[in-house]
């Protein structure tokens, strides 16, 4: 059985505006690592909040664990990780990360003993009574993400979260990710601008044309699994990429480009010299 | 990216800099007070009807030396009056004070969670803040004497009426002032509105109502001394001023030393409100207000 069935979904904003959505039709699978790609303004943020029940579709149908996207939310089926971490300022890293739990009506002892675990799984030891402004942003990302994970969602929705970090860190979070992922055993569903992002994370990756945004084409990932640093050094990643970007181009994606904060159109132009 | 961990400053090096900073501007206010004085009294200078001399413009050591003086024949002296004046007055402040922050902030919360509510009550709202307190003073002292309330409680409710202003409209602001994404996510856990308003929202408005609290602060205090005024009240700093007031021309520093105790104790009510603050807020340290 699907996690999430999406059956044409589309979403229009003000009364007979924009179309954001068309014809939304797609399937995931449990344990699945899914990236929605597309160019800026193509909906895929739009899509992740109608699978989460942030926002209500115009038409069509979304079906999460077998239920509505609405009863998913109110059994807390979702945990969400934003580009930037919104943590609570007033808040340690600790109580951050036990605030959903706290909502959830968890006993403190069981509560900070599922902090103590989440910490380590973001290897954060040490920095549970910081304050979030006393993190760098990668540590605050992981902060972000160990409080999506710390009550046990099935599937976690990611809306660009390592878009506004350096390469660096980005590629190093990536590897945590995945590590996570594999020890979590959850669905993720994963909105980026970068394709090799995608491409280096995904099982599935889903390509979106410009607006009205519509599922382009579907890139399986046959890369073996664990993926590691050397993955981005197989011929296969290279491929894969290829196939991603021409699926973009086909959808629009390379004519309504803007600049992205991470300079990440300099690494889509080096990329497209090499061929 | 790279700065991890950046601890408070500890040292005692801010502290020193901020009292001697605070020392020197009080000293270079009593140096423009004199310099003015002498500079008006030896040129003989006059702005309309307004001339420089020991009336009125006193001395700053004058107007110290008088705190030490007897209050009247054989009386104790001005500064134990005034003392007592001011813990009087103080009383009625803190009441109003709390009394109001009490009132704004639930209209405040009240306000932020209807749009319509907005609507209808926000302009009466504004509408009481433009009436002079002079005009309802009198009011609310008949209303309540008649009510058998001690006459330092309608004072109280004058100060209070200054008071819940500010602290509504920054509870308002405040509320409605949160990140719309953590928002999202209290709704991903599907948080109770009580929830979202205490772990959310109310955390979000407190460096606005801390903001209100530091004027309703020194407005609480402004509205019981004025608010003594047609409630008659003697005890009081608002009654000491109206005192001295008539013996303006034999004594004037009585009324500078008056003033001078009034303005200690509205500072001291804001320094009361920052205390609080420093405790209460937990911050970056460039969002500390």
């Amino acid at each position: 059985m699907s996690v999430v069935s999406l059956k044409k979904v589309a979403k229009e904003f003000g009364a007979g505006g924009v179309k954001a959505l068309e014809a939304i039709d797609l399937e995931i699978a449990e344990g699945e690592f899914i990236s929605l790609i597309g160019p800026s303004g193509c909906g895929k943020s739009t899509l992740l909040r109608i699978i989460g029940d942030l926002i209500q579709p115009t038409a069509g149908d979304a079906v999460v664990n077998g239920k509505s996207a609405h009863q998913a939310r109110l059994d807390r089926d979702y945990g969400i990780v934003f580009q930037d971490a919104v943590l609570f300022d007033w808040r340690t890293v600790a109580k951050n990360i036990g605030l959903p739990l706290e909502m959830m009506g968890w006993d403190r002892g069981k509560r900070s003993e599922r902090v103590k675990e989440m910490v380590e799984l973001v290897e954060l030891t040490g920095f549970e009574g910081h304050h979030p402004w006393q993190l760098s942003g990668g540590m605050q990302q992981r902060v972000s993400i160990a409080r999506a994970l710390s009550f046990d969602p099935s599937i976690l929705l990611m809306d660009e979260p390592f878009g506004a970090l350096d390469e660096m860190t980005r590629e190093r979070l990536n590897l945590e990710l995945l590590r996570i992922w594999e020890a979590s055993g959850s669905t993720v569903v994963f909105v980026t601008h970068s394709i090799s992002e995608a491409v280096f994370l995904s099982t599935r990756v889903v390509v979106m044309s410009a607006r009205p945004g519509r599922i382009v084409g579907i890139v399986d990932v046959d890369l073996p699994q664990p993926r590691s640093i050397d993955t981005r050094e197989e011929p296969r990643f290279a491929e894969l990429i290829r196939e991603v970007r021409q699926l973009l181009r086909r959808g629009g994606g390379f004519d309504v480009e803007e600049p992205t904060p991470t300079g990440e159109e300099d690494f889509i132009v080096a990329e497209e010299q090499l061929q | 990216m790279a700065s991890i961990a950046v601890e408070r400053p500890t040292t005692w090096r801010p502290v020193l800099g901020r009292s001697a900073m605070l020392i020197g501007v009080l000293a270079a206010l009593c140096v423009l007070w004199e310099a003015f004085k002498w500079f008006g009294e030896t040129t003989g200078l006059k702005i309309g009807t307004f001339v420089v001399n020991d009336r009125t413009f006193p001395h700053i050591y004058d107007i110290v030396g008088q705190l030490f003086e007897p209050s009247r024949r054989n009386g104790p002296l001005l500064i134990e009056v005034l003392w007592d004046a001011a813990l009087f007055t103080a009383k009625e402040a803190a009441v109003g004070f709390l009394l109001g922050a009490a009132i704004g902030f639930v209209l405040g919360v009240i306000l932020a969670h209807s749009r319509l509510l907005q609507r209808g009550f926000l302009p009466y709202i504004v509408a009481s803040q433009t009436i002079p307190i002079l005009a309802i003073a009198p009011m609310v002292v008949v209303w309540l004497g008649g009510r058998g309330f001690p006459d330092w409680f309608s004072v109280s409710i004058i100060a209070a009426y200054l008071t819940f202003f500010p602290v509504t409209i920054n509870t308002l602001r405040g509320l409605t002032s949160v990140d719309p994404r953590a928002l999202e996510l209290m709704r991903s856990y599907a948080a109770h509105p009580l929830q979202i308003l205490w772990r959310l929202r109310l955390p979000t408005s407190l460096p606005y109502l801390f903001a209100a609290f530091k004027i309703a602060a020194t407005a609480s205090v402004v509205g019981a001394i004025i608010g003594e005024l047609p409630a008659s009240i003697q005890d009081g700093l608002g009654g000491a001023i109206l005192n001295f007031n008539q013996y303006y021309l034999s004594s004037p520093e009585s009324l500078w030393a008056t003033n001078l105790i009034a303005a200690l104790l509205g500072i001291t009510f804001f320094l009361i409100v920052v205390a609080v603050e420093k405790i209460v807020v937990r911050r970056a340290p460039e969002h500390v207000a």
